[in-house]
């Protein structure tokens, strides 16, 4: 049975459909692309699946249970987590805190055993801590583990949304262009990365820009264009249709005039 | 570990500076003032809390000073409560207007907060102004001996009320900081934290971010009003200013000026911003206007408050 299924979904801002009657599913282990234009409305999509934005039409459920319109708090306790396009870091606190935040839902308590330091908040906190510098360690982030979030590089920032969001230990994972700005060993190092995860049976829903790692990790892609769904299937499959070459070459073409112009 | 280190060496540096300023005092006077900065500085660190580790912005806390003030003003007389417990009195209605008041609140953002929060404030002290019957209006009234320093004196300590109220106020402070410190490093102050840097994201990673805001805005609300009630007490006589608006502004200037995210900045910031006026005898008339000069100089010139703003610049030069 699928994990994560998306039936008809859609959402307007200001009278425009930024995305229309999406529906696809994604099963425990399995790695789904989302692809598409610039502003095709694959961010969008993200944001009403992960609780940001209350979808206009249409249904998101969880293992099952129909989670529309249920605040991003309660999906990561359900086992839904994500990563950010653009960047959203905790940039004044440390490397460490920001993956520490990650285990929000296991490590909180009572604010009486925070404020006291209570033994039973600092068991929790150094578990937490332990599994932390664990993740740091598959992010190759944790040499830097005490420095100022802000102060480290794009491409670290990106791994460390990644070992923040596997904090939680979820069940699915969210991940909007991972590698972007990303350079070809760090490319590579998430390539792997996402194979592990999924390998380890946590569901993957992936936005990605860079074509060769999607078509090589991809168990499905979903294909979007201007907010619909105009392609779905098996990479080899959906690299051929012509629906998809057309959506793609019109951007090129698009791209072309306005750099003539 | 560093964070661990740190609370540490924080509290230290705090318990020594109280234990072992009274040496170098040149008279008993300045007991009195050493009180009133402790007092302060409780009162600010509930604002590092608020301001500097959820990111939430508060112009009406001596609302909450008031409260505390007051309730050590009148529960002894009208409910016939020991002063002490109407201080824990005076800390439950805080937390619960802070609750109350807080949920619609603090869904807003920014000025439009700080607007709300001034509103609670000026309503506070409005109708401590106006409830003359039972406040003594504008005048004040007196507040009754909590008794303790007889107690001791029975004992065979004998202090004077400045050494007295500077010991305890001193002790309540310390208190106020290890409590401070313990959130920072903890789960809920992580959290709190989280959503100042980024609300999406706390949210995404399970952070309840109104309930998290809520808690930071309660825990302000009980050191505001505990350090009102210490300040009532040690007076012996309180008025309706120390819910108004400038002391609110005091507050908020006391904790930019030290460093709104240190809890050792907070107290230098009360210190600072209480020894001036005790030096500079014009300062009380321009208060406001010296007030206002401090928080725009600071936002210019060091943007991180004054601790941290030194801080950087040693290790800086270590480096
Ligand atoms: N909050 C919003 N308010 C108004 N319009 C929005 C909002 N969010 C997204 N949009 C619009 O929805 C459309 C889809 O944007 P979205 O960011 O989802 O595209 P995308 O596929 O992620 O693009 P990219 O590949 O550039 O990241 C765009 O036209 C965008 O301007
Ligand atoms: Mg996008």
């Amino acid at each position: 049975m699928s994990l994560l299924q998306v039936s008809g979904l859609g959402i307007s801002f200001g009278g425009v459909k930024a995305v229309e009657d999406v529906s696809f599913a994604v099963a425990p282990g399995e790695i789904v692309s989302v692809i598409g234009p610039n502003g095709a409305g694959k961010t969008t999509l993200f944001n009403m699946i992960s609780g940001i934005y209350l979808p206009g039409r249409g249904s998101v459920s969880l293992d099952g249970t129909d989670v529309t319109g249920v605040p991003p708090h309660r999906l990561a306790e359900m086992g839904l987590s994500r990563t950010f396009q653009n960047l959203q870091i905790f940039q004044e606190m440390t490397v460490l805190d920001n993956v520490l935040a990650g285990y929000h839902l296991s490590e909180r308590g009572s604010v009486w055993a925070d404020l006291l330091s209570l033994p039973g908040m600092r068991r929790r906190a150094a578990r937490a801590r332990a599994g932390a510098h664990q993740l740091l360690k598959r992010v190759r982030l944790d040499d830097k583990a005490d420095q100022i979030a802000g102060n480290l590089s794009y491409g670290a920032l990106k791994r460390l949304e990644i070992a923040r969001a596997l904090a939680l230990e979820p069940r699915i994972l969210l991940l909007d262009e991972p590698a972007a700005g990303c350079n070809a060993v760090e490319t590579e190092e998430i390539d792997h990365l996402i194979a592990e995860l999924s390998a380890s049976g946590i569901a993957i829903l992936l936005v990605e820009h860079d074509m060769k790692l999607v078509m090589r990790i991809s168990n499905h892609i979903v294909v979007l264009d201007h907010g619909e769904k105009i392609a779905e299937g098996e990479p080899s499959t959906v690299s051929r249709d012509p629906a998809v070459i057309a959506a793609y070459l019109g951007t090129q073409e698009e791209e072309q005039a306005d750099a003539d112009g | 570990m560093m964070a661990g280190r740190g609370k540490w060496i924080s509290l230290a540096v705090l318990a020594l500076l109280i234990g072992l300023l009274p040496l170098v005092f040149p008279s008993g006077y300045y007991f009195r003032v050493g009180a009133l900065i402790f007092v302060n500085a409780l009162s600010v660190i509930g604002l590092v809390i608020l301001i500097g580790y959820a990111g939430q912005i508060s112009l009406g806390h001596a609302g909450f000073a008031g409260i505390g003030a007051y309730a050590c003003a009148l529960a002894p007389e009208h409910l016939g409560l020991h002063p002490l417990l109407s201080l824990v009195l005076g800390a439950g209605i805080s937390a619960a207007m802070a609750a109350l008041i807080g949920k619609p609140i603090l869904r807003l953002k920014g000025y439009y907060l700080a607007v709300a929060t001034l509103g609670f404030g000026i309503l506070v002290s409005m109708i401590l102004t106006n409830e003359r019957a039972l406040t003594g209006g504008p005048d004040g009234m007196n507040v009754a001996d909590p008794g303790l320093r007889s107690l001791l004196r029975d004992m065979g300590w004998r202090l004077s009320g400045g050494e007295f109220w500077y010991g305890i106020s001193g002790l309540v402070l310390l208190v106020g900081a290890w409590l401070a410190l313990n959130l920072f490093d903890s789960p809920s102050g992580r959290a709190m934290r989280a959503l100042h840097g980024s609300e999406v994201a706390a949210a995404t990673v399970g952070v309840d971010v109104a309930r998290q805001k809520l808690r930071a805005f309660v825990i302000s609300a009980v050191y505001a009003s505990v350090a009102g009630s210490l300040l009532a007490l040690q007076n012996g006589y309180i008025t309706p200013d120390v819910a108004g608006f400038l002391h609110s502004v005091e507050m908020v200037t006391m904790a930019v000026l030290g460093g709104v995210g240190s809890v050792l900045g907070a107290t230098l910031g009360a210190a600072i911003l209480t020894l001036l006026p005790q030096v500079l005898t014009v300062f009380a008339e321009y208060e406001q206007l010296v007030l206002g000069l401090v928080m725009v100089l600071v936002m210019i010139f060091l943007p991180q408050g004054l601790l941290p703003s030194i801080a950087r610049r040693l290790k800086g030069r270590d480096a």
